[in-house]
């Protein structure tokens, strides 16, 4: 039996791991796109832009590690195609790789805008190498404009200010984080930006890129006339499911792989996806989730293995990502926008504490700043779904308009 | 065998953790169900002390950073990201004082 993967992030390099914890025993391929030994995604954006930290990738497992997986590891290959009735994986460098079980961890890619990749200057987060390159530009001081004021955007804000560039954010919307968090708690967030420094300009529609004789960047241009000057400009706007290359293989695809909550991929026995990639009724919500946080691609690969071996699954995580802004770690548990927020206290500089409850008045998410404690109290509430009257929080300012 | 006192039993609230700061730095733990741990105070995962913030859940303990979680009775990694035990100490309680085995 040959189990490939497809994907050799976070959500493919733990399948692997619980593979073999479990026991597996029999041969695994991996493939993944980057040549780069598997590294973790989320210093990306963070620690890897700061100033003068080194420039080493934080790996998600050591080298002997990975020896120690026996895996038959092919990367800098891109997986091209599938045939699910032959059971093979082509790949860009013309290789036919078989399996006998797939796992599809292919992970997402970041959205993009028209001219974006043709446009120097203008740039996306997804890589190691998007990343470094990044990094290189921002010690010259260029006038950065970030396009989405979402977490992406908000750390490569941060980490430009903090190489003293002058920066300015763009966002479609009236209030950053606004759908996902309300409006209240989304404007506390986005404080942090002024109070460093960063201009943010809401409410602004994306036109076009507007370049310099040579061709270069030097402004994004808003549909009302005003143009924003750049030298570097990043795109960070979300992302898609990585599955262009499963065109045509007759997976069921609508935002992500459609799986069963054993992340086996619906109606086709012997294929998995896990982590971003993967939409599937998660254990304690019911209805089909698709969720773009490094836990849930590490809870994925725990159970994608559980699947594939039978053996027992790990018990259902509740939702949680964090961010590194301005010196600051935003947490956020559950799900907020499944309810209202009905707690608001502290400021987003100031252990900032938001609470959202459903319609029964218990503790469906929660926002965090800087305080872990409050954090872990108010995750056990949303596992419990504790009625928030049964928490002792310090009070709550009125919540007029949130 | 050489020991290092924690606290006192009354010093830390069942449910809770505390941090000691000897020659290595400790987690000392007390359950719900009023049962002591000990393991080295930081996540194996990245650096986090366990003792000063962590949530525990039964006779596990979990880190806020990633959510890696262990056993407290073996320090076994019991989720991703954790793959390394924590090193756990044997306590030992006399007359309300807590101390921990090095």
């Amino acid at each position: 039996m040959t189990v490939l993967v497809v994907g050799a992030s976070v959500a493919g390099i733990r399948t692997v791991q619980a593979l073999r914890q479990v026991g597996f025993s029999g041969g695994i391929t991996m493939v993944g796109e980057e040549l780069h030994h598997p590294y973790d995604k989320p210093p990306l954006s963070k620690e890897l832009l700061a100033a003068g930290a080194p420039e080493a990738l934080v790996p998600l497992l050591t080298v002997e590690e990975l020896a120690a997986l026996d895996v038959d590891l092919h990367l800098g290959v891109r997986a091209t195609r599938l045939d699910p009735a032959a059971r093979i994986v082509e790949t860009a460098d013309g290789q036919r790789l078989p399996y006998t079980t797939l796992v599809i961890a292919t992970g997402v890619q970041p959205r993009t805008l028209p001219g974006a990749d043709s446009v120097p200057g203008v740039h996306t987060i997804r890589t190691a190498d998007d990343v470094l390159a990044l990094r290189r530009q921002l010690a010259t001081r260029p006038t950065v404009v970030v396009v989405g004021a979402g977490f992406i955007g908000a750390e490569f804000a941060s980490a430009a200010r903090a190489h003293g560039c002058p920066v300015t954010v763009v966002e479609a919307q009236d209030v950053p984080m606004a759908h996902i968090l309300g409006p209240r708690v989304g404007g506390l967030l986005a404080e942090l930006h002024q109070e460093h420094g960063v201009r943010v300009v809401t409410g602004a529609r994306f036109d076009h890129f507007e370049q310099g004789p040579d061709g270069a960047v030097r402004g994004v241009a808003l549909a009302d006339g005003r143009v924003e000057p750049a030298d570097l400009v990043v795109v960070g706007i979300g992302a898609r499911p990585a599955t262009d290359w499963l065109a045509g293989s007759g997976l069921p695809i609508d935002d992500g792989v459609e799986c069963d909550e054993h992340l086996g991929v619906v109606g086709h026995p012997g294929v998995y996806a896990a982590g971003d990639v993967a939409r599937w009724p998660h254990a304690l919500y019911g209805s089909p989730l698709r969720i773009e946080h490094w836990t849930n691609a590490n809870e994925h690969g725990a159970l994608v293995a559980a699947s594939i071996t039978g053996t027992p699954p790990p018990r259902p995580q509740v939702p949680y990502v964090w961010s590194d802004q301005y010196g600051h770690r935003i947490q956020i548990v559950g799900r907020p926008s499944d309810g209202v927020l009905a707690h608001c206290s502290g400021g987003a500089s100031d252990k900032l504490v938001a609470v959202y409850t459903g319609d029964d008045g218990s503790v469906v998410g929660a926002v965090v700043v800087d305080d872990p404690r409050a954090l872990m109290k108010l995750r056990r509430a949303v596992a419990a779904r504790t009625p928030l009257a049964d928490l002792d929080l310090v009070p709550s300012g009125a919540l007029t308009g949130s | 065998m050489d020991r290092l006192f924690a606290c006192r039993v009354e010093d830390l609230e069942p449910g809770s953790s505390t941090t000691v700061k000897g020659e290595v730095t400790i987690a000392v733990y007390r359950t719900e169900s009023d049962r002591w741990f000990a393991s080295d105070d930081s996540c194996t995962h990245e650096q986090w002390s366990l003792g000063s913030d962590s949530d525990l859940e039964g006779g596990e303990v979990v880190c806020p950073l990633h959510m890696a979680r262990f056993d407290l009775e073996t320090g076994k990694p019991l989720c991703f990201p954790a793959t390394v035990a924590l090193r756990m100490y044997d306590v030992v309680i006399e007359d309300g004082d807590v101390y921990v085995a090095l």
